[in-house]
């Protein structure tokens, strides 16, 4: 059972680790390690494109992260005093934006906002006063716009987990010291449901920074650094893809190990 | 004065829950009703979508059948082999590990789920392509194996992406089976082997239950696995949404498919509600 177990562990963590290496290969040869090098980081930093995408992907997964914290956040504050009904159906909302796959988000995504461009494309150029009325199309919008969803309702499940396992006894205590709404709020429950907000919102952060089949359908022109990954792999495989893609790993990795500890820290202890 | 308060406490729910209700239903609710009708519309000619009331697009269906067939075959097989490769981690790590070292070894499982699957899947491409594993294989006699590009690699593809899904529900089921069952079923009398098959096993089925679905669901959708590790020849319904509504940008056609694949997507939601009712006391999963 202990080789077994050692094993599997060994086959979710090889490849990677081969990756890994392979991205300080000086040659190019991807079956001999010939020497000890940095300059595949060196060729991927300097590469324009690259730089670009990362850019692009930080401001998404920085935008959707930060609307989902606050928004899922008030979502799952505002769902525990809602009628049992609302309630179920928002449930039932939240859980659709999780299980339906990104490939079908994508596209339900992109042929709805597609029309609703040409649309108001069309209302624009009517009430321009010149003949240059801005044009609406993809690109950083529909991306946040489309992981905002899944990350919105990850949050909210996130913090009301932890709602729930508040109690509500202190509320009520703090309430019986006359504390009003906004300062128990303040001082008794944002304390408490911190960590998990801060935990949703560095696992929107992963969620929209790794994110691709979402991204390609509603990218428009934009390139997010998934989608030059991808075309670039398609181009051929190069050291240089071993080298972004241990950037990515570090970046995933550091925030995922954030979140875990955020989330294990303040369990009750009993 | 108890009305105003009422009215109030109200205004301030409804103000909680606004922008997520908004978001909802501007990004999911109103796409998903655009996606329906573009279903029942037509392929204009230059591409794209003109509005008709047609079903001559679901009519079309079975010219991508096998990209369907090959997404619900292998998304339920591929699930199983998770499965089979889980269960044991699983087990070994709720009931065969020592606390000290359960929340480290937990964790290195979680850590890949939430890693970019795009370069998980890469590193699977780049040890099967020609100079990795195969080159290996040539050096002690095993000239021209191919592995990439062949249905095995995708499978493979997909256990090694959705193993980690598949451990975590179960491994939450285990832990949190009661030990004294399994005292209790010792001092009966009964062997180990005869204790797991009818305390354990019973006891950890919603986890199972839990793990095949949220695995074949997921990999109902899959576009990237197949892609990278099947190259054009193993194809998914994902696959086939990707060139239709990139390449040959039949949106109509797609959105026909697309729509199919929500329908399959929620009868196999319905199968496993059904059955977790059936085994009853579903757990809630903790994915991270």
């Amino acid at each position: 059972m202990r080789a077994f177990i050692s094993a599997v562990y060994l086959f979710l963590y090889a490849p990677i680790a081969l990756v890994v290496l392979f991205s300080f290969n000086a040659g190019r040869n991807a079956s001999e390690f010939t020497g000890f090098s940095t300059m595949w980081y060196g060729k991927a930093l300097g590469n324009t494109f690259l730089v670009a995408a990362l850019q692009n992907s930080l401001i998404i997964a920085l935008t959707s992260a930060t609307l989902a914290a606050i928004f899922g956040t008030m979502a799952a504050l505002g769902m525990e005093r809602l009628r049992p009904r609302s309630r179920a159906l928002l449930d039932g909302l939240f859980a659709a934006a999780i299980v339906v796959p990104g490939v079908v988000i994508g596209i339900a995504t992109l042929v709805a906002l597609v029309e609703v461009f040409s649309f108001l494309n069309s209302v624009l150029a009517s009430v321009w006063p010149d003949e240059n009325p801005p044009q609406l199309g993809l690109g950083y919008g529909s991306i946040v716009a489309a992981h905002g969803l899944f990350s919105m309702a990850l949050v909210t499940m996130i913090v009301k987990a932890r709602i729930a396992s508040l109690g509500r006894d202190i509320v009520e205590a703090s309430g019986d010291l006359y504390a009003t709404p906004l300062t128990t709020f303040r001082l008794v429950v944002l304390p408490q449901i911190l960590p998990s907000v801060l935990a949703g919102f560095l696992l929107s952060f992963t969620f929209s920074f790794d994110d691709f089949i979402i991204a390609f359908f509603v990218a428009g022109s934009k390139t997010t650094l998934p989608i030059y990954v991808f075309a670039s792999i398609r181009r051929g495989v190069t050291p240089e893809i071993n080298a972004i893609a241990t950037l990515v790993l570090v970046a995933s990795l550091m925030m995922i190990l954030i979140a875990r500890i955020l989330m294990r820290e303040k369990k009750p202890t009993n | 004065m108890a009305l105003a308060l009422n009215t109030k406490r109200r205004m301030v729910t409804a103000a909680l829950v606004a922008p997520a209700v908004a978001w909802l239903f501007i990004f999911l609710v109103l796409p998903f009703i655009a996606m329906l009708v573009f279903s029942v519309g037509e392929r204009a000619p230059e591409g794209g979508y003109q509005p008709a009331f047609t079903f001559a697009q679901f009519a079309n269906l079975p010219a991508r059948s096998a990209a369907f067939w090959n997404t619900v075959i292998l998304a339920p097989v591929g699930s199983f082999v998770c499965l089979v490769v889980a269960y044991p981690v699983a087990y070994y790590l709720a009931v065969k590990t020592s606390p000290r070292y359960r929340l480290l070894l937990v964790s290195l499982v979680v850590v890949p789920f939430w890693t970019s699957l795009l370069v998980r899947t890469y590193a699977w491409m780049y040890l099967l392509g020609s100079r990795g594993i195969p080159n290996l294989l040539g050096m002690i006699g095993f000239e021209e194996v191919r592995i990439l590009n062949t249905p095995g690699a995708v499978l493979l593809g997909i256990v090694y992406g959705y193993l980690p899904l598949m451990i975590m529900p179960i491994y939450v089921s285990l832990e949190k089976l009661d030990r004294r069952l399994l005292e209790a079923s010792a001092d009966l009398g009964a062997r180990p082997v005869s204790t797991f098959f009818s305390v354990t096993l019973p006891l950890s089925l919603p986890g199972v239950m839990t793990g095949l679905a949220l695995v074949t669901i997921l990999l109902l959708g899959e576009y990237l696995i197949p892609q990278l590790l099947g190259g054009g020849k193993v194809f998914f319904i994902g696959n086939a949404l990707v060139d239709l509504f990139l390449q040959s940008r039949n949106w109509p056609f797609g959105s026909a498919i697309a729509v199919t694949l929500v329908v399959v997507v929620v009868f196999v939601l319905l199968i496993a509600m059904r059955i977790a009712w059936k085994i009853a006391g579903t757990r809630q999963v903790d994915l991270v």
